[in-house]
């Protein structure tokens, strides 16, 4: 299994490799110009400057190593630097955003928090109403439970977060004033009033995720249920004379995870990308919002490194949710 | 309209406030204010970002010598007074203005603002690394010089008429040079606390800035008007979409100011009826526009000829051609369903400041469409079996492009309706807004390189003065291999008439004649059908109705008077 893992991710590095190659060549010829959003009344010489400025006129190679050695090496230092205060952040240049003309681990550090909090907790609670929905629904399929979890997961997971979003911010805030429409990036909580507002304001944009997630979720529990219930072990627990808990919530539950926790562990990474579509709903600063808004701008450097994180996490929980499944079923070992 | 009952009800708030209540205001008595841009802002240093959002948020920290006020009429701002000919600040040959600040002026920490700092400014800007955005401002000076600590004279290169561009205005401000010493040229983006903090004169400091997020401000206690600003804090949030942010302050209140609301009509007029805030509207220079190509597009020619003034347009180089894509839009239609109370139809190129705008023009607003075939028939145009029309086995066919944007789609299927009608068949393509704008010579698809036959964008320019915008048009100024394809003269406009016209604007210095030139060679241009006006886009925002003291100003900063603004008390 060791060895496994160990194989695995020496398989990783030329795949990220790879792709970063790959993110920045698709980036840096992707027609967009960082020019192109400034009012008309700045002149195509200033441009041109600008362009200058911003370190496009070397040779596209050039840029890849350099932005490589950054994104691999300055900006984690820098990173690390920023969360222990040790001193060992390396001198030099940094990779810097185009709209900003800050550095981008600055930024992703600070937009980092927003998206855990509030996409993970969309996560978290998805699964946390998924996972007994899908139970009862498969214990008791074709019951009324059974009918409406599935219209509701079907209304979840087809209709997208950005109706669901306008809807809530309708009924909630407007009608009903109960939630703020908008998130308070600065709100610090400091006591038991602050948190009910940051309560209060994160409660919106995750229940809209929630939903979405649990739906989806949801239908692999019962699916995966299903297929366990009718199996051999089951009739042989229940002929034994085992209650029915002990073989639903024991036997055939921790079968059924299986499958569902690899789904689960590969959907991790969509909550760093963030939900886009709902970050910018609500106001939420996350990364999803912040790699939006440096596509909308041709701002290249903030989008290439963005989506090399990204990258860099779908193959390593690709990985985690592969070494998880030999470890959660015996039967399925690698060597 | 809109503004005016705007104004009005600020005039109306100020006049019926107690007259004690208007002696106890003071800095800090109004307490919070809550901006929303929904754009957010990138940075607060101007000179490096040279967006509207950017600018807005900077020109209440960093100001410039002396600015416009909603009027368009120049204010001082950190000079006593306006250097003209007549008090002699302005020289006799035009070749020099010499700026004397307000003596006592202090920057946010406290050390005084000398003129070291102004000359510091443009250094900074005109840096060859820097990349500075707002570099034209400074175009055409020879120096900068510092004369004694608080007088500074700016020296020409050459005669210049209007020497009210470098340090007017919220895109040429002053910033210290003890804090930027050290960020000249390519260092510039290195200096990100300086970046995100700069230290300035403005009523307000930053006291914490999140990149395309949010801003903090508080009072800079060292304002030079010590009853100002009457706001202690602000809140300039940022992010979202522009109809959550009329949301925050039309309807759940959360928010005092929005701005930049360019949304469907009768979505802004359902959210005012909430009756918890206004909007603000004002007419600037901005106007969209239909540009006609004089040159030949054509794919068949080679990529260095292809709309270059070697082909002249096969359609649209004949002026009765021109004038019946003209007659045949409904202006008015337009208007009202893309911009509503935010737009204005109009037929003029120059259609700010009203002094300056013609009023020679207004025949093409009546749709004609009658005359509009019997122009193309003059033409030789003849009807074809489906109804477009055939000279010469050629179909009268345009490819008509834009940026992708929704009320510009609206606008591109009304427009082919109506051209229709008078037998013109028009193929509709729509461009990333980054890519049309952009200037990379290597794309075929910018406005610049224009290889399509029509397409629709909107222009402006900066102040109030139309000189420069009106010199984008001279002949040789159009995009070509030769010159990279850079150029502002769009359509490839070529008029020796209009060339002489504008040399004379360029060296007149009275005012009266300047308008009078400016009106005739707007009529010169529009006349000739050179391109065809649309609508004259107004500056949208939206204000609670608990803040007085707003007044919105198109030729500089929305936020030029941030200091006045106060909470009106019920």
């Amino acid at each position: 299994m060791l060895s496994y893992t160990l194989r695995r991710l020496a398989f990783a590095v030329p795949t990220v490799l790879v792709i970063s190659l790959i993110v920045f060549l698709l980036l840096d010829m992707a027609p967009g110009d960082p020019t192109a959003s400034l009012p008309l009344t700045i002149p195509l010489e200033v441009r041109e400057q600008i362009r200058i400025s911003l370190g496009l006129g070397e040779p596209v190679l050039v840029r890849y190593f350099k932005w490589l050695q950054m994104t691999l090496f300055t900006e984690p230092m820098h990173i690390l630097a920023g969360l222990t205060g040790w001193n060992i952040a390396p001198e030099g240049p940094r990779i810097l955003s185009w709209q900003t003309r800050s550095p981008v681990g600055d930024i992703i550090v600070q937009r980092v928090p927003q998206t855990l909090w509030v996409v993970g907790m969309g996560y978290l609670f998805g699964i946390m109403i998924a996972l007994p929905i899908g139970v009862i629904s498969a214990y008791r399929q074709y019951s009324w439970f059974d009918q409406v979890g599935t219209f509701v997961s079907m209304v979840g997971f087809s209709v997208p977060t950005f109706f669901t979003g306008v809807v809530f911010i309708l009924v909630f805030s407007v009608w009903l004033g109960w939630f703020p429409s908008m998130y308070d990036t600065t709100h610090v909580v400091r006591d038991w009033n602050s948190f009910v507002f940051q309560v209060k304001q994160i409660a919106m944009p995750v229940a809209v995720l929630a939903l979405y997630n649990a739906s989806q979720i949801s239908r692999f529990m019962r699916a995966s249920m299903l297929d366990n219930l009718n199996q051999d072990y089951v009739r042989t627990a229940r002929a034994k004379g085992l209650g029915e808990k002990a073989v639903v919530l024991v036997h055939v539950l921790r079968n059924s995870m299986i499958p569902v926790v690899t789904v689960i562990a590969i959907g991790i990474p969509t909550v760093f990308t963030g939900a886009i579509i709902t970050e910018q709903i609500f106001r939420v600063n996350g990364l999803g919002d912040a790699l939006i808004r440096a596509i909308y701008v041709s701002d290249w450097p903030m989008v290439q490194t963005i989506t090399f994180i990204f990258a860099v996490l779908i193959v390593l929980f690709n990985l985690i949710a592969d070494v998880l499944y030999g470890i959660l079923d015996p039967r399925i070992r690698y060597d | 309209m809109k503004t005016r009952i705007a104004l009005l009800g600020t005039a109306a708030a100020i006049m019926l406030a107690p007259a004690a209540a208007m002696a106890e205001r003071e800095r800090g008595s109004s307490g919070h204010l809550n901006v929303i841009y929904w754009q957010a802002v990138s940075t607060m240093n101007p000179y490096l970002s040279g967006g509207t959002k950017e600018m807005n948020a900077a020109s209440i920290v960093l100001e410039p010598l002396a600015r416009f006020d909603h009027m368009g009429e120049l204010a001082p701002w950190l000079v006593d007074e306006i250097p003209t000919l007549e008090n002699g600040g302005v020289s006799e040959d035009l070749k020099s203005i010499t700026w004397r600040l307000s003596e006592g002026l202090l920057w946010s920490d406290g050390t005084p603002v000398t003129s070291a700092d102004v000359v510091f400014s443009y250094e900074y800007c005109t840096h060859p690394e820097g990349g500075c955005s707002y570099r034209d401002r400074f175009a055409g000076i020879e120096r900068v010089e510092a004369v004694d600590d608080l007088t500074v004279t700016v020296h020409f290169e050459d005669v210049t008429p209007n020497p009210y561009l470098p340090f007017v205005g919220a895109g040429s401000v002053v910033i210290q040079k003890a804090q930027f010493e050290n960020c000249m040229g390519a260092r510039a983006p290195e200096c990100t606390d300086a970046n995100f903090a700069p230290i300035g004169t403005g009523p307000y400091v930053v006291s914490n800035f999140r990149p395309n997020d949010v801003i903090e401000f508080t009072a800079n206690e060292n304002y030079r008007v010590p009853t100002q600003p009457y706001f202690a804090t602000i809140t300039w949030a940022g992010g979202g979409d522009a109809t959550g942010a009329a949301r925050a302050v039309f309807q759940t209140g959360e928010m005092d100011y929005a701005w930049n609301l360019q949304l469907a009509p009768e979505v802004i007029e359902q959210m005012e009826a909430a009756g918890r805030g206004t909007l603000l509207v004002d007419f600037g220079p901005l106007m969209e526009r239909i540009e006609l190509n004089f040159t030949d597009p054509s794919p068949d020619l080679p990529d260095d000829e292809r709309g270059t003034r070697l082909h002249p347009h096969p359609i649209l180089s004949d002026i009765r051609v021109r004038e019946a894509l003209s007659l045949a839009i409904d202006r008015e239609l337009l208007t009202e369903i893309g911009y509503g109370p935010a737009g204005k139809p109009t037929c003029n190129f120059i259609v700010a400041p009203p002094a300056m705008a013609s009023p020679n023009n207004d025949a093409c607003l009546t749709v004609d469409k009658d005359r509009a075939r019997e122009l193309l028939d003059e033409a030789g145009w003849e009807v074809g079996s489906d109804g477009i029309r055939v000279k010469d086995g050629k179909r009268l066919e345009l490819l008509f492009q834009t940026s992708t944007n929704a009320v510009r789609q609206d606008f591109q299927a009304l427009i082919q309706q109506d051209w229709r009608e008078i037998g013109v068949d028009t193929r509709l393509r729509n461009i990333d807004a980054g890519v049309f704008f952009g200037s990379d010579p290597g794309s075929p698809d910018t406005y610049l390189k224009f290889w399509a036959d029509v397409q629709m964008y909107a222009s402006l320019f900066e102040g109030t003065d139309p000189t420069p915008h009106l010199e984008q048009r001279r002949c040789g100024r159009e995009p070509k291999p030769e010159t990279q394809w850079q150029g502002q003269n769009i359509n490839r406009y070529c008029n020796p008439e209009y060339d002489a016209l504008w040399a004379e604007l360029s060296r007149e210095p009275n005012p009266e004649r300047r308008q009078e030139l400016v009106i005739a060679l707007n009529d010169m241009f529009v006349q000739d059908f050179a391109h065809l006006p649309l609508v004259a886009r107004g500056r949208v925002s939206a204000a609670a109705n608990t803040v007085g003291g707003i007044i919105l100003n198109v030729w500089d900063s929305e936020h030029w008077n941030q200091a006045e603004w106060y909470r009106i008390e019920e």
